[in-house]
């Protein structure tokens, strides 16, 4: 018998967004649903979380404080074992990739990783090859382990009201030490959240580029800021910002690329967004072939002016 | 030190990958096959590490005798030695994990390099699967690698900054695209690959069976999307995004 356990992600005391559709996704394949959120300062996500699962276990461990692989791990395949768990979930966030891997190693079970759909109760959707080409792959371990992508499924409803246990389960010993994070400091909404994004290239020529052209845009659309790799690998934004196959998927309702070409490694990223608009000189970049609506022409030029008229 | 690398050989990631006809599997004629780019950044990592601590780069790849290509291209650019084990069938990153384990049983090296995923599958798995077998630690998506006595502090790029943890060693690290910028392999550095240390195993050399978790049921296309419309002028997009798109 089916039984879901999903892992919540905890951002700054916070209830990711990704645990909602990861949620969302679950909810496909009919089965009791326990999460699992972990952490000391988990308090106020955890009675967020129990809204939307029949049981919530809350391990409230000082030593789950930092999202380390290792301890996170251990706690999440004990977890599954001790529910009987069959699916266990996670959004597909760098922090779901880096841990889920070893929950599955841990409790010899297959993984699907990334999915955008879900078939039956074994049998996934995912993209491959950048999005190139979509495999369908059946995960025949008994017990299942399952990365979903941010943007592919809906928010599940809430309004259950569950039950909130507390557990306590040991971390474990560990050869991984938190040192430091160091945080991208900024107001607007995160590049997976927002209603808009504007991301640009290496036809912005520099990070004066981004400051003088996309920000006043973005300010004005209350849009995220995302990039292409070259200008992250530059260093004009920070690496946080990279849209695409090795960076953050998004599917905003409006997405508005500035002086990038489209590399398919940049489009597997964003060509789920509802509308795609390109700015770029060149008529013949690929970016045109996603786009719903093309501007040709010079970002320097368009963008002031798109922020005027809008 | 002793670094252990894994290549992948994979398609070229300039190619425009498509189906065959028969939509058994993608068309691999014509495509160009290449070094999986993030093992590729693994490569150089240990080469530098070696550069300032002395010690031996291995790189081992899983595949046919195709990938023996693979495993020159990182002699050339300056690994010590390479290990082919012989698969032909596709494999889940179970059995991948798996596969890597026992070589790193056998070799027992300080570190394994590898990348945070293939540009094939984009599984992202294998690494993680293989440092939990193991019981290591791991420090995946590197930015920054600094090893130094027993420990190696890496800095990764994670959702919303950069982290920097600590690792003892040995451990897995997985490359992500700003560790470094491979070199270029030089020709004498060609001509010396061809003369290094090549062995070659089998799954049942390695006491492996194919674990088949994750079994590929097939594969599409997606669905093109319409052509979209070149616009005149930006008072046409704006009404455009205003009555046809909706959004604004
Ligand atoms: C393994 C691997 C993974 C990768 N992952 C990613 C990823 O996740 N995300 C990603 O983005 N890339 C990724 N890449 C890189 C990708 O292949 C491209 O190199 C990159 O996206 C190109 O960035 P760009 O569009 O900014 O630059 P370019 O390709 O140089 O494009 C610049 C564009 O700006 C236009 N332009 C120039 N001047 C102006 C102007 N004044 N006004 C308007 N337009 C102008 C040009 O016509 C051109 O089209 C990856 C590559 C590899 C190998
Ligand atoms: N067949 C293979 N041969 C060698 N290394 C591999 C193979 N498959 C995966 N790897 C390694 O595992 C990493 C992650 O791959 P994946 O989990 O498949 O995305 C790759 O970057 C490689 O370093």
């Amino acid at each position: 018998m089916t039984k879901h356990l999903i892992i919540a992600e905890v951002q700054d005391g916070k209830l990711h967004n990704s645990t909602l559709t990861t949620l969302g996704a679950a909810s496909k394949i009919e089965g009791p649903i326990t999460a699992l959120i972990m952490g000391a300062s988990s308090n106020e996500a955890a009675t967020v979380l129990k809204d939307y699962a029949a049981k919530t276990i809350f391990v409230n461990s000082s030593a789950l404080n930092d999202r380390l692989a290792q301890p996170y791990a251990k706690v999440i395949a004990e977890v599954a074992t001790q529910e009987g768990a069959t699916h266990v979930w996670h959004g597909a966030t760098v922090a779901g990739k880096d841990i889920m891997p070893r929950v599955a190693a841990r409790l010899d079970a297959g993984m699907a990783s990334d999915i955008q759909e879900v078939i039956d109760g074994s049998t996934f959707k995912r993209p491959m090859w950048a999005g190139n080409i979509i495999g369908t792959v059946e995960v025949t371990s008994p017990i299942k382990v399952i990365t979903v992508r941010p943007t592919e499924f809906d928010k599940a409803v809430g309004g259950v009201g569950g039950e909130l246990v507390e557990a306590n389960i040991d971390a474990g010993d560990s050869s991984m030490r938190f040192v430091s994070f160091d945080a991208v400091k900024s107001d607007r909404p995160a590049l997976g959240d927002a209603r808009v994004v504007i991301s640009g290239g290496r036809g912005l020529k520099g990070p004066e580029g981004f400051k003088e052209i996309v920000e006043p845009l973005a300010d004005k659309l209350s849009a995220a800021i995302g990039a292409s790799r070259a200008v992250c690998d530059a260093g004009w934004v920070p690496n946080d910002w990279q849209v695409g196959q090795t960076g953050k998927v998004v599917a905003p309702e409006l997405y508005i690329a500035v002086g990038l070409s489209g590399a398919i490694q940049h489009v597997a990223g964003m060509k789920g967004s509802k509308c795609i608009v390109a700015i770029n000189t060149d008529e013949e970049a690929p970016i045109f072939q996603v786009a719903d609506y093309g501007i040709v022409a010079d970002a320097f030029k368009a963008v002031p002016e798109l922020l005027e008229k809008i | 030190m002793k670094i252990l690398c894994t290549v992948k050989r994979v398609t070229d990631y300039e190619a425009k990958i498509r189906l065959k006809s028969d939509g058994s599997d993608i068309e691999t004629d014509g495509v160009n096959m290449i070094m999986n780019p993030f093992d590729e950044i693994g490569v150089e990592e240990a080469l530098k590490i070696k550069e300032s601590k002395g010690g031996e780069v291995v790189v081992m790849s899983i595949g046919s005798d195709d990938s023996i290509q693979q495993i020159r291209s990182a002699m050339a650019m300056g690994a010590d030695r390479g290990i082919l084990v012989r698969a032909e069938a596709d494999m889940d990153s179970n059995t991948i994990a798996k596969i890597i384990g026992k070589v790193v049983t056998e070799e027992s090296p300080d570190l394994v390099l590898m990348g945070k995923q293939a540009i094939d599958g984009d599984s992202n798995q294998a690494a993680q699967m293989l440092a939990e077998n193991l019981g290591w630690g791991q420090a995946t998506y590197a930015y920054k690698v600094k090893i130094e006595g027993e420990e190696a502090t890496v800095t990764r790029e994670a959702d919303g900054g950069l982290e920097t943890i600590a690792v003892k060693l040995p451990a897995v690290i997985t490359t992500d695209l700003r560790l470094n910028e491979p070199r270029y392999a030089s020709l004498p550095g060609i001509m010396k690959a061809k003369r290094k240390p090549l062995a070659t195993k089998t799954l049942d050399e390695l006491g492996v069976t194919p674990t088949n978790y994750v079994v590929m049921k097939g594969l599409e296309e997606p669905p093109a999307k319409a052509a979209g419309q070149i616009l005149p002028d930006i008072a046409t997009l704006v009404e455009k995004l205003k009555s046809e798109a909706k959004v604004l």
